[in-house]
């Protein structure tokens, strides 16, 4: 089992696994992709309150969802960076944070385009919103911090750092914000249609849509890491006859 | 002369004297961010409006804000000279755990910087037109809160300590992390006017306090390893 | 379950019920955002390729008598370059 661990520190290792994994993973993502879109296009029915923008909730919701599991997985990225000092852990925790940037920014967008016409307002300081643009900083502040460093090392480590540390504040800051806005704002007009018991056309392409978009964050995250493999063992004999060879 | 093995508690009480000395003979180190802090809590008056019901409506806020901001400018002074005249690099080979030492620095820290700002709070808080029953409820949050402001602002400075530039990704860093501790000392203020009882929020901040203390110290011990390195 | 098209012209489609601009705009940003994030890693993977070609070109003009291409390193899998 151990040896099963280590082999998986092992950048080469992982890019030619990850080379036969894609495929696998890209076929399903477009095909859920695709089924969810267009159910939540043509065939999930029109919200009594919010009439048609409901099928912005099948973009919002995963793209909010998936934004928290950023720093929990830097954090653990980082872990073992600092502890087993594998480098392709640090791989994982330099390019998961820009990635986590994009949706957590995103996520923000989608909702205040939906709640331009609900609430009226394109941005209310209500617990969830607040949060996440909280954790937006953070992770901006990790990709600052990362740039900042010369040293490819110190950086890897300084990361770690900061990303355990940012983890905990994420959850801290997320109970203080809510905290604080039940006690500031009014019960909000808005409530999220998907945590009322809903019929099927409603949850099912929901689920889809979720499901779909971690697919295409993996994706995403895989190939990114692909790439940051390259560079960093540009030097290696195995990436010479890659290269060579393409 | 023999040799003599120190504590652990004679290391931390040396190098706990150590930067209050330094302080006592930088007294700009020590001036400019109480300054900064009492410029910035003015300068809302003058922004927003002088209005006293404005003004009572926002005080709180107001007072947080600058000292947060404050804290931040402060948070400068605790590791870089030592940084770059090599003592920090002696700091770490102390044969004591490094907590001890960071803790050491971080308490002479807020004891120069943190301690003066929660003192003159309630004269602040009188310009600002904070109802006078609520001087007691901020002095507390402030005295309990300011201490994880430079728990928090040492994990910041202990990861940009090698940085030539760095006020403002220590900023960036660091004011999300401090967003908890603002909101508790803020609500606190202002529930308690509401005729919410002071104790819940005591117990909020002490339990943020009690764990910035245990945890902080070690984020930052690992930081500065990090950085000297 | 998911027989019943909700829309029927694809003009109420394109308006959704007055609500075009916001469903829209959102589907709009997750296209880019889709594209942009899958076509960015394909085409710098061919940038570091092309480049590393470069690279190697120029050292074989530039060590003739290496047969071995001295620039090969140990592989690292651990953070400082030790050795597994």
């Amino acid at each position: 089992m151990w040896l099963w661990f280590s082999k998986l520190g092992s950048p080469k290792w992982f890019y030619e696994l990850s080379g036969k994994w894609l495929p696998w993973l890209v076929g399903p993502m477009a095909f859920l992709l695709v089924v969810g879109i267009v159910l939540a296009l043509l065939f999930v029915p029109p919200d009594y309150q919010q009439g048609n923008t409901i099928r912005i909730m099948y973009i919002h919701v995963p793209f909010a969802s998936i934004s928290l599991a950023f720093f929990p997985l830097m954090a653990l990225a980082g872990t073992i960076t600092l502890v087993w000092r594998m480098k392709l852990a640090d791989i994982v925790a330099k390019t998961a944070a820009p990635l986590g940037a994009w949706f957590t920014a995103l996520a923000l967008a989608s909702g205040s385009i939906w709640g331009s016409d609900i609430w009226g307002t394109w941005w209310i300081w209500d617990g969830r919103l607040t949060s996440m643009l909280l954790q937006l900083f953070l992770l901006i502040g990790v990709i600052s911090l990362r740039s900042a460093l010369e040293d490819a090392e110190a950086a890897a480590k300084a990361c770690a750092v900061l990303s355990i540390v940012g983890c905990i504040n994420v959850v801290v800051i997320k109970y203080s914000v809510d905290w604080w806005n039940t006690l500031h704002q009014p019960s909000s007009p808005f409530s999220v249609s998907n945590e009322a018991p809903n019929p099927p056309e409603v949850w099912v392409p929901l689920v889809i849509m979720i499901f779909a978009v971690y697919l295409f964050f993996a994706v995403s995250l895989i190939l990114s890491i692909r790439n940051e493999i390259l560079v960093s063992e540009r030097r290696s004999e195995w990436v010479q006859q890659l290269v060579q060879g393409s | 002369m023999s040799i003599q093995r120190t504590t652990t508690i004679k290391a931390f009480q040396a190098t706990l004297r150590r930067d209050l000395l330094i302080a006592y003979k930088r007294k700009n180190d020590v001036i400019n961010p109480f300054m900064f802090f009492l410029i910035v809590a003015t300068l809302f008056p003058i922004g927003i409006s002088p209005d006293p019901d404005r003004l009572s409506e926002i005080a709180t806020g107001v007072l947080w804000i600058s000292t947060l901001l404050a804290s931040l400018l402060a948070m400068d002074n605790l590791y870089r000279a030592d940084y770059e005249d090599g003592s920090l690099e002696q700091l770490l080979l102390i044969p004591h755990p490094l907590y001890f030492m960071v803790m050491a620095k971080n308490v002479a820290h807020w004891l120069i910087s943190g301690l003066p700002v929660v003192l003159v709070s309630p004269l602040i808080a009188y310009m600002l037109n904070l109802p006078a029953e609520s001087f007691g409820t901020l002095f507390i949050t402030l005295l309990l809160g300011t201490p994880v402001l430079s728990l928090l602002g040492s994990i910041g400075v202990a990861l940009t300590v090698g940085l030539g530039s760095r006020g403002l990704i220590l900023a960036v860093i660091t004011l999300p992390m401090s967003v908890p501790v603002l909101i508790a000392g803020t609500l606190a203020v202002q529930q308690t006017l509401n005729g919410a009882s002071l104790a819940g929020y005591v117990a909020i901040m002490g339990a943020m306090l009690l764990a910035s203390i245990s945890l902080a110290p070690l984020a930052s011990a690992a930081a500065l390893r990090i950085s000297v390195n | 379950m998911f027989d019943v098209i909700q829309f029927s012209s694809l003009g109420e489609f394109l308006n959704m019920g007055g609500y075009a601009f916001n469903v829209w705009a959102v589907y709009a940003l997750f296209v880019v955002f889709f594209s942009v994030n899958l076509y960015y890693p394909l085409m710098r993977k061919r940038h570091i390729f092309s480049e590393q070609k470069r690279r190697l070109i120029v050292n074989k003009e530039m060590n003739p008598k290496n047969d071995d291409n001295k620039e090969v390193e140990n592989l690292a899998t651990h953070v400082g370059g030790e050795d597994v």
